[in-house]
């Protein structure tokens, strides 16, 4: 590798500058396009983005969110359940007919997949959410702050 | 770093560090794992499934942490032309495809039993999915530069390249689950603080530890079978043409 000097320039610092500028300009694209794509990469709604701006009825969507606590009752059949689905700020009556998941309890998080019916989702199916925290088994129930946090998370 | 710069001295403290590295992080996190099979609780609501933890999220940070050596060393690579830096960036490459695979295949068998799948498309998933087709392509590439270099061509600056841009993928992943709504649970340890009970942090962190340094092992012996490879061949050419 010569040492030449370009302009008072090492070469070593003209690639090292280059570099920074090309990794700069990078970085901000990858940004502007994570940031774009903000909504459209949302893997589901919550309640409170279908009450500002209800999809269509009958479009395949994602519906997320905490089941409100004392909202969950089994129909007569023994299979269907109605519950409400809440973010802190609106919530919506969701009706499902199947298997849940293990954790999907009241106060978990849930992500439902299926389709507005007039006011109510209806979803094929449920998925839990997990959350950030691990707490063993013997602590028994979340304090009242992890409780928070986990509303918190889902919005 | 130039007193590296000489592979014959490279390749004397490589030999007695390889083995050291190896053998104390199968130690490590060989006894975090069994220990996180066997002696931790449950976790309140995931259960059983929760001792995947211990593998799961050090496979997902070095995942992460060997893209992350190879855009560092592309880097050295480009501006300062390091000797052992396209060597150093091209044996992260196995082993962290290694571990993002690991990663997947883990998540998606704790993803089944807790959220009731065992894939989704969010944010999370996917970026890491892509960092695995990141590294078959950078795998690829790099085989065929050391090929071309070996016949007087820049491949190794392309690869250098290519290792920098797919770069972008690492702070896209870190942050799909707080960007994006995503079925993925946020990050549970963030700057000093965790929403990781000390119960299961404490294995978790021994066991990160522990995989850090097979990594480490794992790329001082590529990086040792890579310079002989180039070696063997370099001799091989001047006997051909000699």
């Amino acid at each position: 590798m010569s040492e030449t000097r370009t302009g008072g320039i090492k070469p070593k610092h003209q690639r090292l500058v280059l570099l920074v500028i090309a990794l700069v300009a990078l970085i901000g694209a990858g940004l502007l396009a994570a940031y774009a794509l903000s909504n459209q990469a949302s893997y589901f709604y919550v309640p409170n983005d279908l009450m500002k701006d209800p999809p269509e009825q009958g479009r395949a969507i994602r519906l997320g969110g905490m089941v409100e606590k004392g909202s969950l009752k089994t129909r007569a059949d023994g299979i269907t359940i109605d519950f409400l689905v809440g973010d802190g700020k609106a919530s919506v009556p969701v009706r499902f007919t199947g298997i849940t998941p293990d954790l999907f309890v009241e106060g978990s998080g849930v992500v439902a997949e299926g389709r507005m019916d007039g006011q109510t989702f209806v979803a094929d199916n449920l998925l839990a959410k997990h959350d950030e925290n691990y707490v063993p088994r013997q602590m028994g129930d979340m304090t009242e702050a992890q409780a928070k946090a986990v509303v918190a998370e889902t919005k | 770093m130039h007193a590296f710069a000489n592979p014959a001295r490279f390749l004397r403290l490589a030999r007695w560090l390889m083995p050291l590295l190896l053998v104390s992080g199968l130690v490590l996190s060989m006894g975090a794992v069994l220990y996180g099979l066997l002696v931790v609780p449950p976790d309140r609501l995931m259960g059983e499934t929760v001792r995947i933890l211990f593998i799961h999220v050090p496979a997902a940070w070095l995942g992460m942490a060997g893209w992350s050596t190879i855009a560092i060393a592309s880097l050295v690579e480009l501006v300062w032309r390091h000797p052992l830096a396209a060597i150093a960036a091209r044996a992260a490459a196995v082993p962290g495809a290694a571990f993002t695979a690991i990663c997947l295949a883990t998540g998606s068998i704790w993803a089944r039993p807790t959220w009731g799948t065992w894939w989704v498309w969010d944010g999370r998933l996917t970026s890491f999915l892509i960092l695995l087709f990141l590294y078959f392509g950078y795998i690829a590439l790099s085989g065929a530069a050391q090929r071309d270099m070996a016949s007087g061509g820049g491949g190794n600056r392309i690869t250098a390249i290519f290792g920098l841009v797919g770069a972008i993928n690492i702070p896209i992943i870190n942050r799909s689950v707080v960007w994006w709504n995503s079925l993925h649970q946020p990050p549970s340890i963030t700057a000093g603080k965790s929403a990781i009970d000390g119960t299961f942090l404490w294995p978790l962190l021994i066991a990160a530890v522990g995989f850090s340094l097979i990594f480490g092992g794992v790329v001082l012996a590529r990086m040792r079978t890579l310079l002989a490879e180039i070696q063997t061949e370099a001799r091989l050419r001047r006997k051909a043409l000699g």
